[in-house]
């Protein structure tokens, strides 16, 4: 059996296992808070975080734009960039995944010698990751990039007023 | 030496299961974006705040008065006397849990320390220790703890993490109001010295000048004939604003967002329209020339202090009541503090509106109306000529900003006026539980609005941007609505980060694009000069084409 079937065939028990692990890089109270609440509007770190990953999970099942693989690390990336973890915790889930397919699959790994597919797949992860370092760098610009337009647009009704525009700040 | 860690070794809670610890030893994080900066000595000496000095979150010493301690406890003991209400939710909080996902800045952060439950802890714990029987004698057992250094820090980290939205107390089944123990802790800190720069500045200028921005009366008045002259330019109608002009029948009051900042400049150029196509006889004051109040921000004490103005200068104008612009926080001063300071307000009448004769029963105590009670009623009899096709180009989606939907019911009057300045099918409503009483905060009110805690804004303002984005995604809106100077100076940041697609505006504006005045000129774009869409030389070329 090829491991692309078999990543298929064990998606939901894949998913799960590499959405949980993430949710455990979380405090215990908010581990089972996301868990367990299923609303995407009273959880919406849960359902980005879930979205995302299934987007990410789909792209290395088969061929997807780059831009798409972006939105989708973007998803995650986004909300994690925030919160309250260095670069590389922010980013470590990306390669989460291979843990969990290595124990998920080991034994078919094994009995079907998949060893050269799954080095394949490792690289492929390990690809998303380094998109993942394009994605994380470019929402910490954005930070620094909404602070600077809030600061002008604090006084822009009073460059309109002396005719400059926000452009000349 | 160490071997590199693998990735699951980065995360802690994936490589190993640490030490069971109880919540009061873990300590906060004072990450840089997380935090607002303290106030500088500059700041709190202007309005003669006590311990003024200059403070440094990351270090270890935060230059406590000598006898703090003593400071705070006696200011708890005073609260607690003063307020029955804090006593109460002290004390009646069975930790249910009900409220503990409800906080944005939890659903943002993933701080179990942000769930109301446990930040109200971080005071009740105190008050256990010192306060009562149970707590003195058994201490941590009975959830008490002694009040240390650590524990002001953790205060003041968590106390400026809660906007005082109150959606944690809709869904407390006993209805403890989060907002008032932040307020009151807020209070407590002030006391010994700790208050945050970017609320603490605002409040200093506004007393000594008139306005957050700290714009004197000459800037003030020069913005506004500003922003009048643009009216002209864009609808060829003359805006005509008085300035303290004594024997008007109203005082119109609003935040200094309005007249300062985009996009609320464009609500206040609304205003005028709408009072000009009314004839309303209003004029503003340059010394109740802020309707914000960041000081309440601090403590009531400071809130009483800037609000003063108001009444001092309804009462020297000799109105006959006052009219308030969009603002969440001032209008929850204004109508659930300013007559309780400084009531009876008998030097004023009860408002009517001079255009339909209404007579504004809810205002007849503080004897204050708000701008979208009044425009509601004005359309509701038909004393509005307007063109919703002038706010075509603007598919809407409403922010209930949480003091005026949550805190005082007003839910359907922007609602009502939008559905009648929008052409049909361009309003859209978010899902339920994130709207009215049930609205996620902007996560950047409550004097936090600063640039140094951006992340933290962006974190406390995620679920209600998550919001935004799905009716974005799914129904194409491009513009949240609001009515609140302090949304419309924090959301486009918010929404620039989550969901740059979408703009932000304030409901006056949209009304000012709709006016229709029979000396106007003819329109082809918004108060912002966006072109309007079938209008001008689009509807020309249309028209060519057709023939």
């Amino acid at each position: 059996m090829q491991l692309a079937t078999l990543l298929s065939q064990k998606k939901a028990a894949i998913l799960g296992r590499w959405l949980t692990m993430i949710y455990e890089s979380y405090p215990p109270e908010t581990a089972i808070f996301l868990r367990k609440e299923k609303n995407r509007f009273d959880n919406p770190a849960g359902y980005r975080i879930s979205e995302g990953l299934e987007g990410l999970y789909g792209a290395l099942l088969q061929e997807m734009e780059r831009d798409q693989v972006l939105t989708c690390l973007d998803e995650i990336i986004r909300i994690r960039a925030l919160q309250n973890f260095t670069p590389s915790q922010a980013l470590a889930f990306i390669f989460l995944l291979k843990i969990v397919i290595r124990e998920e699959l080991a034994e078919e790994i094994q009995k079907e010698n998949l060893a050269a597919e799954i080095l394949d797949l490792e690289s492929r992860i390990d690809g998303l990751a380094l998109l993942g370092f394009d994605v994380y760098t470019k929402r910490r610009e954005k930070i620094y990039e909404i602070k600077a337009d809030e600061a002008k647009r604090r006084v822009s009704g009073l460059m309109r007023k002396t005719g400059l525009s926000e452009d000349s700040l | 030496m160490a071997k590199t860690p693998t990735p699951a070794e980065l995360l802690p809670g994936l490589s190993y299961k640490p030490p069971e610890k109880g919540w009061m030893d873990v300590k906060p994080d004072f990450r840089p974006g997380t935090y607002c900066n303290p106030a500088s000595p500059k700041w709190m000496e202007w309005i003669n705040y006590p311990y003024p000095a200059a403070r440094s979150i990351p270090e270890d010493e935060w230059a406590l008065p000598q006898d703090w301690k003593e400071i705070v406890l006696q200011g708890m003991e005073d609260r607690l006397n003063r307020f029955r209400s804090l006593k109460l939710f002290f004390d009646i909080c069975v930790r249910c849990g009900a409220c503990a996902d409800k906080c944005h800045f939890f659903l943002g952060t993933g701080d179990p320390k942000n769930m109301p439950v446990l930040r109200a802890e971080l005071l009740r714990s105190v008050y256990r220790r010192y306060f009562k029987t149970i707590g003195r004698a058994l201490g941590e057992i009975a959830g008490a703890r002694n009040l240390t250094e650590d524990v002001i820090k953790e205060w003041f980290f968590y106390l400026y993490q809660c906007t005082i939205c109150r959606r944690c107390s809709l869904f407390c089944p006993y209805g403890i109001d989060m907002a008032e123990m932040t307020l009151l802790g807020r209070e407590l800190l002030a006391s010994v010295g700790l208050n945050i720069d970017w609320a603490m500045a605002s409040v200093a200028q506004c007393y000594d000048k008139g306005s957050h921005i700290g714009a004197p009366p000459q800037a003030f008045k020069d913005m506004i004939d500003f922003l009048a002259e643009e009216n002209e330019r864009v609808t060829g109608i003359t805006t005509t604003p008085s300035y303290n002009r004594k024997g008007a029948e109203v005082l119109f009051v609003m935040p200094s967002g309005d007249y300062f900042a985009d996009p609320g400049t464009f609500t206040m150029m609304g205003y005028m329209l709408l009072f000009e196509h009314i004839g309303l006889d209003y004029t503003l004051s340059t010394y109740a020339a802020e309707g914000g109040n960041f000081g309440w921000f601090i403590s009531h004490e400071m809130g009483k202090r800037l609000n003063a103005k108001i009444y001092a200068e309804a009462k020297r104008l000799g109105v006959k009541w006052i009219l308030g612009g969009e603002c969440g926080h001032m209008w929850r001063v204004c109508n659930q503090y300013m007559s309780t300071w400084w009531g009876p307000v008998d030097f004023l009448e009860k408002p009517v509106s001079p255009i339909t004769g209404t007579r504004f029963e809810n205002a007849a105590v503080h004897k204050m109306v708000h701008i979208s009670e009044f425009t509601a009623d004005l359309i509701h009899h038909g004393k509005l000529n307007l063109d919703p096709q002038r706010n075509a180009h603007i598919k809407l989606t409403f922010h209930d900003s949480c003091n005026t939907a949550r805190g005082m019911g007003i839910l359907e009057e922007p609602r009502y006026i939008i559905n009648n300045v929008l052409p049909e099918g361009n309003f859209v409503e978010m899902p339920p539980n994130t709207i009215r009483e049930k609205a996620f905060c902007c996560g950047s009110s409550s004097g936090i609005n600063a640039n140094e805690n951006m992340e933290l804004r962006m974190q406390g303002g995620f679920p209600r941007a998550n919001a935004v984005r799905f009716v974005h995604d799914k129904y194409g809106v491009n513009h949240l609505g609001c009515i609140c100077a302090l949304d419309r100076a924090t959301l486009p940041t918010l929404l620039e980060y989550w969901v740059p697609e979408v703009g932000v505006t304030g409901i006056s504006e949209l009304v000012g694009n709709a006016l229709i005045f029979p000396d106007e000129m003819e329109r082809t774009t918004d108060l912002r000069d966006r072109d309007l869409v079938g209008f001008g030389e689009l509807a020309e070329e249309a028209g060519e084409e057709e023939e």
